[in-house]
């Protein structure tokens, strides 16, 4: 756990509680795309709080995961604007290429697929986060070349 | 209609997101002339300019600031609301993407005008690409000088609707669950860590540069005496041509959809409008009329709310409708106030039970009944965004939910667009939720 990077990061604010969230982050991506106990602890112990008073930001927000996830992380939107143009057809060809429910991981730990909220990119539906990462709009018939693009990659 | 780009100005020819090419088109002239204006003669031109805030809550800037306390002791905070997540609207991450100088100008002369050193930028958790620009931005703009003795912080949420709230946005920063505080006390006495602190959204805070080069006066005078300036509308939904359209506030509801947004596609009729993003209540095709400015869509019952206007053609069934923008109500109740937390819930289950046809005539009143037990009821207006757009989906299109109890099942046998959508509320809630018999 990089200690010195959370430090620097509650430099940035007046009270290290402040930094929690930032540092959750950092530990996320340093713990495989989730946080395990460990980390949780870790981060409080940076910052000199109680594990408790980090686990209670780490399970409200929806972008902190407590349990492992997928190498990759698909989301697809399925709020109104991407919902009235097909974000369910999407997210059923996901369902199909990959082989999961919405909420579940692969059996083989490389993909988690989410249907998600509004994305904020409901001028180019259907919205479709891979990894972080925008691919607008996306059509149910660019699906499987994403989920290849994706095994390629790995 | 005139399509009128203050915020996103020269954004369509130039990469502004490069300092070289924002300070060619006159980029941080305000800010140099600001700062040889007193703090409180900026003010004022906020208060002339009548700028009324674009996050949805339309309060006027200048007076915000205006009520931030003095002589406290304590240090001023400006915290910048970039957590755009109300369902519909996509106009702050363009306006980053894009223009991130005129964030930051617009930042670093309202710290001027207040009198703050310390400016958060609250940035939505998913806006990775926004997040790069910016951070980019900012070290652009510190490397040239140009941001005196205030610091600028960007601050990454982590997944959740309410921080967008603005007390709720204090708690995340601070570190804790975003859960909205009692009011008052206000944030312009006591907001971030207790100080005074002053919460604008991305296009107010964007809008201000041009208010201190050309003034408040002028400003006032662009668009309609209420609610002057422009704003960036974000067109979605069924709608040929969607995207962010920058217009004059009283700009026509019909234009934006038809002109601009070349109306609806495959031949399909409108069947209905949400003018400002999913919170605010819905419209009818007889009302598209109506201009879109902060007043006429309040006296014609609904609100400009975000200026996000969601386009449904008539392929949607309302009720699904009604119950999908409830299940994201659902999903983002923080908790913290029981007629939200349950109260949203118990509408999912009894309109999940609408659309499936097992409802019974008396469970359509029931779900007013909830409605009116939620609206007004909670510390945010999260309940009130969940409730009060129910309301109108039942009034408007009574039939229509009174055909899903008289046929038992949705008339639309399976047709509708938005026909068995999955909605995350089935994976997580900010909010614990125990399971009790419906």
């Amino acid at each position: 756990m990089n200690l010195d990077a959370i430090a620097a990061i509650a430099t940035e604010y007046p009270e290290r509680q402040s930094a929690i969230l930032p540092a959750l982050r950092l530990a996320q991506e340093e713990h495989g795309g989730w946080l395990p106990p460990e980390a949780i602890r870790e981060v409080a112990d940076a910052l000199d709080l109680a594990p408790a008073q980090v686990e209670a930001v780490a399970s409200f927000y929806d972008m902190l995961h407590l349990a492992p996830v997928g190498k990759h992380m698909v989301e697809v939107c399925t709020n109104l604007s991407c919902a009235l143009v097909g974000a369910q057809q999407v997210l059923q060809a996901f369902e199909e290429q990959l082989g999961v429910a919405p909420g579940e991981t692969s059996e083989d730990g490389r993909f988690t697929l989410r249907a998600i909220e509004c994305a904020g990119g409901c001028g180019r539906a259907v919205v479709v986060v891979v990894d972080e990462r925008y691919r607008e709009p996306v059509r149910p018939e660019d699906v499987p070349g994403i989920v290849e693009e994706l095994k390629r990659g790995d | 209609m005139a399509i009128r780009e203050l915020t996103l100005a020269h954004a369509g020819e130039r990469d502004l997101s490069k300092l070289a090419e924002y300070q060619a088109i006159g980029g941080y002239k305000a800010l140099a002339k600001a700062r040889k204006m007193k703090p409180e003669a900026v003010v004022e031109q906020l208060l002339a300019s009548n700028l009324r805030g674009r996050g949805g809550a339309g309060f006027p800037m200048g007076r915000k600031a205006s009520f931030l306390a003095k002589g406290t002791g304590k240090p001023t905070y400006l915290c910048v609301n970039a957590d755009e997540s109300e369902p519909g609207t996509f106009k702050d991450r363009e306006i980053m993407l894009l223009n991130p100088h005129r964030l930051i100008e617009g930042c670093l002369v309202t710290a001027h005008a207040i009198e703050s050193q310390n400016v958060f930028i609250y940035l939505r958790g998913e806006y990775l690409d926004v997040f790069e620009v910016m951070r980019r931005a900012l070290e652009d703009a510190r490397k040239a000088g140009l941001m005196g003795d205030v610091t600028i912080v960007l601050h990454r949420g982590a997944g959740a609707y309410i921080c967008g709230e603005e007390s709720a946005l204090l708690e995340s920063l601070e570190g804790k669950r975003g859960q909205p505080r009692p009011r008052p006390p206000f944030p312009a006495v006591s907001g971030l860590y207790g100080s005074p602190t002053l919460i604008n959204n991305v296009q107010t805070i964007a809008t201000v540069p041009v208010i201190v080069e050309k003034g408040g006066e002028w400003y006032a005078k662009i668009g309609p005496e209420p609610s002057p300036g422009t704003v960036v509308f974000s067109l979605s939904g069924n709608v040929e041509r969607p995207g962010n359209y920058e217009l004059l506030l009283g700009s026509g509801l019909r234009e934006l959809i038809y002109d601009l947004g070349g109306g609806i596609p495959d031949g399909r009729e409108l069947k209905a409008i949400i003018p400002g993003g999913s919170s605010t209540t819905v419209m009818t095709p007889d009302q598209l009329d109506t201009d879109l400015d902060f007043n006429s869509v309040a006296e014609a019952g609904s609100q400009l709310g975000a200026a996000a206007v969601i386009v449904i053609d008539d392929r949607a069934c309302m009720v699904q409708l009604a119950l999908r923008s409830t299940q994201f109500y659902m999903h983002e109740s923080c908790g913290k106030c029981t007629p939200c937390r349950e109260g949203t819930r118990w509408m999912v289950q009894l309109l999940q039970k609408l659309e499936d046809g097992r409802a019974e005539q008396s469970e359509l009143d029931l779900l007013l009944s909830v409605c009116d037990r939620v609206l007004g009821k909670c510390l945010c207006a999260l309940g009130d965004f969940a409730a009060g757009p129910v309301v109108e989906y039942v009034r408007n299109f009574r039939d229509e939910f009174q055909r899903h109890i008289d046929e038992g099942g949705c008339p639309f046998g399976g047709e509708s667009s938005l026909e068995g959508t999955f909605a995350p509320v089935d994976q997580h809630t900010h909010a614990p939720v125990a399971e009790v018999p419906a």
